[in-house]
């Protein structure tokens, strides 16, 4: 069976050796200790284990860890530099778009590749964008609002968030 | 102190940190994926452990070969959960569960285990009343008035079918914990909404004393009243560590088992009748309900919902037993149940006597029970009716929009006690002018980390910054479960009393230093100082005075039967949906979504707003896609996932508007907890909106096209 002996992680090359039919969430989770990445249904339904692989939101409950290895992995742990937030991270809080969290690193990560492509998106696009993500908890309207803070914010700047 | 200290909120107009919108003190933590869960317990000794389920509804076990897992290497513990000889009664009975080095190979390992079963009848579906059978459970009947004779004289009489399916919790951590037994003593990181208790409620199954057994949370994902005790799996967990050697053990339920053994909201059908007048006063009501929870029946929801006083009434209610996972407690038990029956009946008979619905509501207001809320209704139906523009766009059933696309409004109303649980608290104040607070509750999301930290820093008159926090332990003075909306009250009347104590013995060191008794100082804004202006002392140095190093330690509690003036029971709510409906697709969307919604003194405005919104978000994804889909023939549940098992995303929910009640009448009450009241009548809104877009009522919740759609060509749903 095929191994995997390194992954590009957060910006760092982390060292292990996994089945390469594992999937990455139980990688990411179990042998890096990134928690940040969250299980919630392990079939792709609701975005809590999102990632960016190569800059593009993942579900990593559904992918094998063979197939991301050379790519850069981004986990909520590494969107920002350690005790800092990243602009999102921001306005989420400020937003309070949260409640028990459990969502959270997830929409946040999805969030972040959304204003990746879409800078300055509708509350349509956001809502298109983001369906996929489920808060249980019915925060929706907030992520909304965080996101547009963050979008505002960015353009102000003349970056992208 | 001889005197009885004054524990009661400072008034509203001089708070200086209750009452703010301070952001929620664990955000940072949880965005920035520090938070860690229970499921998130990494240690390199780590066990993890997994089930193998019944896939049968009813079934008697004969034979559970665990050999094969035996024998695989890495695996340190096998655990037998229901021998040969066990009757089965739900499909996800745990048979039995395997710990191992690494998830895969314990799933691998307990897919070996060989069981063998002898199949029995059963029945899991109750929508259908006459093919239950047996599994019936009649509850009696309840007479008041003279039924029969108020519907003879009524002038106007309506008569409705309306259903309310099972639905799960669907808490995204999903249920389970980590478990460490070495010797005589348990170490346990439940996912709870029980810290307090969790030992407990586990001790007898372990026959170790409560003392030995040490509980810690710091977050949990999702608990919705589904959370409250340590379950069978927090017992296997306990015996797959001893079993290995005392190793921790991480048992975690996958999606599926949850959704068919982690809890559910029972269902309710019911066939109800009104008659009244023709001005739309009611004046009696005749229902036949039944509701399942389970095999063992349960579901009664309290009929006729708030509007209790109907002169006339008969009830009869039976209890349907099905092989299906068992009810746990859904925000607000039996209410949103209650809620749909009688909002709906009530719009019902609106529309038969052509009138509005909104003045039906308001006419019946001498019929709502508790009498001391009737003013707040009265209040909150006007206030909902301007909010959502029912004067301009409210038409009579079925007579609004001409296209495709139909649009209507609908009403339901809301009433929850919310009194605040027995809670403790320990308030610290060091010489060096630090503070903690000691509570052994627990945040579910609800923001009760930054209310405790707001209502000891309004008391200590310091900035929320100033205040260091520890909850979730069972080492800390004890709190309660958090459910019914009882932590806020809880914690916010133990919090301010034991803030309060501390704060009198810190008067008593410093007020030498002022030359004045301890009763005529005051704190605020950082001081300690004279009531009525004067000298003072910076905190710091009012806490210098304590000397040597010492620390005050005061502590606080709050009797839930004897509350004191700091809190009440009794929140009520009114809601109005205004949905569009599809007559071709049948499709329902939510134009937008009106709450009001008092909950006595807000401590935290923006987080209230959250409960409110999540409660509604929660409330649509039910009305609109939410239900435990049963097979007959097989006995499994069908959408035992969160692919089928449809949750509301983003782009489901519409516009929503919440507009908390808080007039100083209100405030005066004290807090009164409100996770449940917002979450009660959105079936009933949405539901009724329906009925007023197309014109006919679609008789079962989840309102999906079929339903729809069925419901406008006259087919069965």
């Amino acid at each position: 069976m095929a191994r995997i002996t390194e992954l590009e992680v957060n910006g760092t090359r982390r060292h292990l050796d996994a089945d390469s039919d594992r999937t990455l969430l139980s990688v990411l989770r179990d042998d890096l200790s990134l928690t940040g990445v969250k299980y919630g249904c392990g079939e792709g339904q609701c975005a809590a284990c999102t990632v960016l692989v190569d800059g593009a939101p993942a579900k990593s409950c559904l992918t094998k860890v063979g197939t991301v290895a050379g790519k850069r992995i981004v986990t909520i742990e590494g969107l920002a530099p350690a005790e800092t937030l990243h602009p999102v991270q921001e306005a989420f809080l400020e937003a309070d778009a949260m409640q028990c969290g459990w969502c959270t690193p997830g929409m946040i990560l999805g969030a972040v590749a959304l204003l990746a492509s879409s800078p300055n998106p509708t509350d349509a696009e956001i809502a298109t964008g983001l369906n996929g993500h489920i808060c249980r908890c019915g925060t929706y309207p907030r992520i909304v609002r965080a996101i547009r803070l963050a979008a505002k914010r960015a353009a102000k700047k003349g970056v992208h968030a | 102190m001889a005197n009885t200290p004054d524990y009661s909120w400072p008034p509203m107009e001089t708070r200086q940190v209750m009452g703010q919108n301070i952001k929620r003190l664990d955000g940072p933590q949880k965005s920035a994926g520090r938070a860690k869960y229970t499921s998130d317990f990494t240690r390199k000794d780590l066990l993890f452990a997994a089930y193998q389920t019944s896939p049968y509804a009813h079934a008697r076990v004969t034979k559970v070969d665990t050999t094969p897992a035996e024998r695989m290497p890495g695996v340190k513990a096998v655990q037998v959960v229901s021998p040969a000889g066990t009757e089965v009664q739900w499909e996800g009975t745990e048979i039995v569960a395997v710990a191992a080095v690494t998830e895969e190979i314990a799933t691998e390992a307990v897919g070996k285990i060989k069981v063998e079963y002898e199949v029995l009848p059963h029945l899991v579906r109750e929508d259908d009343l006459t093919k239950a059978g047996t599994h019936v459970k009649a509850a009696g009947e309840k007479t008041v008035g003279d039924p029969e004779q108020a519907f003879q004289q009524a002038e106007v009489t309506s008569d409705g079918h309306y259903g309310i399916p099972v639905v799960t919790h669907c808490c995204l951590e999903t249920h389970g914990q980590v478990i460490e037994w070495r010797g005589d003593h348990v170490n346990c990181w439940p996912s709870t909404q029980d810290v307090t208790r969790y030992a407990g409620t586990l001790a007898p199954n372990l026959k170790v004393p409560v003392a030995n057994i040490d509980v810690r949370m710091d977050y949990v994902g999702g608990g919705f009243g589904s959370k409250f005790a340590p379950d069978s799996w927090g017992e296997v967990c306990a015996r797959l560590s001893q079993k290995a050697g005392g190793a921790p053990v991480k048992l975690f339920l996958d999606r599926a088992t949850e959704q068919l053994i982690a809890g559910n909201r029972p269902s309710a059908y019911a066939k109800i009748k009104l008659g009244g007048k023709k001005d739309g006063t009611i004046t009696a009501w005749q229902s036949e309900s039944w509701a399942t929870g389970g095999v063992t029946g349960g579901g009664s929801p309290p009929l006729p919902y708030i509007i209790a006083n109907i002169p006339n009434q008969r009830q009869n209610h039976s209890a349907v037993s099905v092989n299906c996972g068992p009810q746990r407690a859904w925000r607000a038990p039996n209410n949103q149940q209650a809620s749909y029956l009688t909002c709906c009946a009530i719009e019902d008979f609106a529309a038969k006597a052509a009138l509005d619905p909104l003045e039906v509501f308001k006419t019946n207001l001498n019929l709502y029970a508790p009498e001391a809320r009737r003013a707040t209704y009265a209040w909150q139906l006007d206030k909902a009716a301007e909010l959502a523009e029912w004067k301009q766009l409210w038409k009579l059933r079925g007579q609004g929009s001409k296209g495709a696309v139909k649009r209507g409004l609908g009403i339901g109303f809301n009433a929850w006690a919310g009194m605040g649980h027995n809670s403790q608290c320990r308030a610290i104040i060091h010489a060096d002018g630090s503070v903690e607070i000691e509570i052994g509750t627990q945040d579910l999301g609800t923001g009760t980390r930054t209310i405790i930290t707001q209502v000891a820093a309004e008391t200590f008159g310091l900035p929320v910054g100033a205040v260091g926090l520890t909850i979730g332990s069972n080492q800390l003075p004890p709190d309660s479960a958090s459910g019914g909306s009882t932590t806020v009250g809880g914690v916010s009347a133990s919090t301010r009393k034991a803030s309060v104590n501390a704060l009198a013995k810190l008067y008593e060191a410093a007020a030498p230093a002022l030359g004045v008794e301890p009763a005529q100082l005051e704190a605020r804004g950082g001081k300690i100082q004279v009531k009525g202006g004067g000298k003072s002392l910076t905190w710091a140095e009012a806490c210098r005075k304590i000397g040597g190093g010492g620390s005050i330690s005061e502590t606080g509690a709050n009797d839930s039967r004897n509350p004191g003036g700091l809190i009440a029971a009794g929140a009520s709510g009114i809601q109005i949906a205004d949905v569009s409906v599809d007559t071709e697709t049948g499709v329902v969307k939510v134009n937008r979504y009106v709450a009001v919604q008092d909950c006595g003194l807000i401590i935290n405005p923006r987080l209230a707003e959250s409960q409110v919104y999540g409660a509604i978000i929660m409330g649509i994804s039910t009305a609109l896609f939410e239900q435990r889909v049963m097979d007959e023939q097989t006995g499994r549940m069908l959408n035992a996932d969160m692919e089928f098992y449809k949750l509301a995303g983003i782009s489901d929910i519409g516009d929503i508007v919440v507009h908390m009640d808080i007039r100083p009448e209100n405030d005066k009450r004290g807090v009164i907890g409100l996770g449940e009241p917002p979450a009660i009548a959105i079936c009933a809104a949405i539901g009724n909106a329906v009925a007023n877009a197309i014109g006919v009522r679609v008789p079962r919740i989840p309102m999906t096209p079929d339903h729809v759609l069925d419901t406008l060509d006259g087919r069965a749903v």
